[in-house]
């Protein structure tokens, strides 16, 4: 996995509440038994009609956004399904960052496993950013070491974020490896099962 | 006795591997559920580095998402059915065991968890599946875990996890006749929205829980996750231990009675506390109809489609607009007034006998209506063999049903089971998200009652009103 320290990028807002892992990348888009290959799946059903004609109600499809990384969105992003294709979907179409005032918890912790940062900020700075984003052509800063979102002109606001998913992502980790080192620990755990 | 503590401190406790400071707990996993959707890529990851499979014996595999259900070794999608392969490659690679199509234990995976006796109370179970919630109703820990979490409990039997908070549903009085188990948890979603349990582990208790069958729970266990919680479970007690006595993987003879011992000291402690707690009056609760996109747009029968102009803030207005547009509905339209085209009985939620038994019990004898597709899909093949001894199938097919072999089907429509655009479904799954069943397509949850009543009436009938004699 790619370390990720401090990402400067383009805001593509997405005002909607509740954008569900059904809605990130559709099901018939799960047959695939690659992990790699679902950007161009990303919210499909909204990108996209029936004969695969790129939608123009849908503002992903707008030249402006083109390049964007840095994904900005309403409360409880991710939540439903436990499709880790969501967070592949959107690291694979270049997405680097999703802001959200909060998000469903089995996508949270799947974004960390994929070098994909998720960052909480209240839901105020959300809809500024969102206006922004929405009316001219918005950069932001992230810097995980840190713990700040910034912009050039003057705002900075600093997001929470266990030690433990900051040091993931800041080093790339592979978790099993890690977990591993405590394979003594597991071993000693697994004689002391009671079995009845 | 040390100070009171949930069962969920005492599931806790028990699992731990490792604790340290700044970092999650590494919890030990009993038992891996597997399907073939979300692990492909996890084996993949196994082999890219050389990686062994630690515990097999505590690992169980089986075929659901994808699989047909009618023709069952016609698979037409290719991709589909290389996934399927994938599968079974796999599961040979690595030794795991696996139900696959042909096998009569194959089913949903929470179907047939519980149903073989692998689910038991104090395990800690984990599937790439977010409903493994399901589990939850038999007093154990378990949870749905991304793609690369079930390569790392395939490795190393074990998963990182920061103690979610503890959140108490206590659900007060009695459900009325005709009111369900899914009902109460679709009016408690209704209630409290699809993010108050985000942050918890969420255990249900009261009079209400208590008299449930284990079938029930497993209804209200499942969609803990509708309601953005980590997990969702129900303290075991006689109803539990019952069920699982002479269940395949059950303790057998003594041991079981050991088991049974230390499951129900599993119980939550009188007196312990809760990082939070809500209440929840059963006696009001209605037979729910969802007119919207996520699990807490939900009304009872009885009422109207809610009016944006009405909504308490702007994103909430906004959000009502869009799911009425997609639903094609009209503010303050009385939801008995909207026809469907489909009917879908089946999906973890409630495709267990006594769902079946119940929806068998309201078409026993009438029709489904002329404009209406009407399904079953047993949650397993065991359920479908149990529902055939006793006739249910028969009951189905002659009020006009199509009745399936096992699979998710309709509740995801990754096979060829799939709801057209713009068309409406009553669906006893757990999720109305936009395009769940096919894309366009309208769904709106309900009980196996209420399915049942819809598919005979062509609309949502309130099911008290259909010959309340075989209500339970
Ligand atoms: S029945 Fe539906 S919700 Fe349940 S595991 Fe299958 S697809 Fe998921």
């Amino acid at each position: 996995m790619e370390p990720l320290r401090i990402h400067e990028g383009l805001v593509y807002p997405l005002n909607r509440t509740n954008v569900d892992t059904d809605q990130i990348i559709p099901k018939q888009f799960l047959k695939r038994i690659e992990r790699q290959g679902f950007g161009q799946f990303l919210f499909y059903n909204w990108r996209f009609h029936d004969d695969g004609e790129p939608r123009e109600d849908f503002s992903l499809n707008d030249d402006k956004y083109k390049g964007a990384s840095i994904l900005v969105a309403g409360e409880n992003f991710g939540c439903g399904s436990s499709r880790e294709h969501a967070p592949w979907a959107l690291e694979d179409y270049g997405f680097k960052v999703i802001i959200a005032p909060s998000f469903a918890d089995i996508f949270y912790n799947n974004c960390f496993k994929n070098g994909l940062l998720p960052v909480t900020l209240n839901e105020e700075t959300i809809q500024q950013l969102i206006k922004k984003a929405e009316t001219e052509r918005y950069e932001v800063t992230v810097n995980l070491e840190a713990q700040t979102v910034q912009d050039s002109e003057g705002m900075q606001e600093s997001f929470d974020i266990s030690s433990y998913q900051k040091e993931m992502l800041l080093n790339g980790w592979d978790e099993i490896a890690v977990t591993l080192n405590e394979a003594d620990k597991i071993d000693q755990y697994e004689q002391n099962i009671v079995k009845y | 006795m040390d100070h009171p503590k949930t069962i969920i401190d005492k599931i806790w406790e028990r699992h731990i591997v490792h604790q340290e400071q700044e970092k999650p707990d590494l919890l030990y996993i009993d038992l891996h559920l597997v399907h073939e959707v979300t692990s492909p890529q996890a084996f993949e990851g196994l082999r890219m580095k050389g990686r062994k499979v630690r515990r097999p014996d505590l690992t169980y595999a089986t075929m659901d998402h994808n699989v047909p259900t009618i023709h069952r070794n016609v698979i037409k999608d290719e991709i589909s059915k290389t996934q399927m392969e994938t599968l079974k490659q796999n599961c040979e690679q690595f030794n795991i065991p696996l139900a696959d199509i042909d096998h009569p234990d194959q089913g949903i995976v929470h179907v047939i968890g519980p149903q073989l006796g692998l689910t038991q109370p104090g395990k800690t179970i984990v599937c790439g599946d977010s409903h493994t919630s399901t589990h939850g109703a038999f007093g154990a820990l378990a949870f749905g875990i991304g793609t690369s979490e079930v390569e790392h409990v395939l490795a190393t039997q074990t998963i990182w996890q920061q103690k979610p908070k503890t959140l108490n549903v206590k659900v007060n009085g009695n459900l009325g006749k005709g009111v369900t188990a899914k009902d109460l948890i679709l009016a408690i979603i209704a209630k409290h929205g699809v993010r108050f349990g985000t942050g918890y582990i969420i255990e249900y208790t009261g009079e209400v829980i208590r008299n449930l069958s284990m079938e029930g729970r497993m209804t209200i266990c499942n969609m803990s996750i509708e309601a953005g919680a980590r997990a969702g479970l129900i303290s075991p007690d006689d109803t539990t231990i019952e069920y699982l006595r002479g269940k395949r993987h059950a303790p057998e003879g003594e041991a079981f009675d050991r088991a049974a011992e230390d499951w129900r000291s599993l119980a939550t402690d009188e007196g312990a506390a809760y990082d939070a707690t809500v209440e929840i009056n059963a006696e009001e609760i209605e037979p729910q109809v969802s007119w919207g996109t996520n699990p807490s747009m939900c009304i009872p029968v009885s009422e109207s489609v809610p009016d944006p102009e009405n909504a308490a803030t702007v994103n909430e207005k906004q959000a009502i607009e869009r799911a009425l547009d997609y639903m094609g509905l009209e503010p303050n339209q009385p939801i008995s007034s909207v026809e469907i085209e489909h009917v879908f009985i089946g999906s973890c939620t409630n495709s267990r006998l006594s769902d079946l038994q119940r929806a068998a019990e309201i078409v026993r004898g009438k029709k489904v209506k002329d404009s209406v597709r009407a399904m079953v899909v047993p949650g397993s093949h065991n359920v479908k063999e149990a529902a055939e001894k006793e006739g249910l199938d028969v009951i189905f097919k002659q009020a006009g049903f199509e009745w399936r072999a096992a699979g998710c089907s309709m509740c995801l429509a990754m096979n060829d089971d799939v709801v057209p655009p713009g068309e409406r479904c009553a669906s006893t799954s757990n999720r109305n998200f936009e395009g769940r069943q096919g894309n366009g397509a309208r769904t709106h949850l309900v009980s196996p009652e209420m399915a049942a009543a819809a598919a005979i009436e062509g609309r949502f009938t309130d099911v008290r009103q259909m010959g309340s004699a075989v209500l339970s």
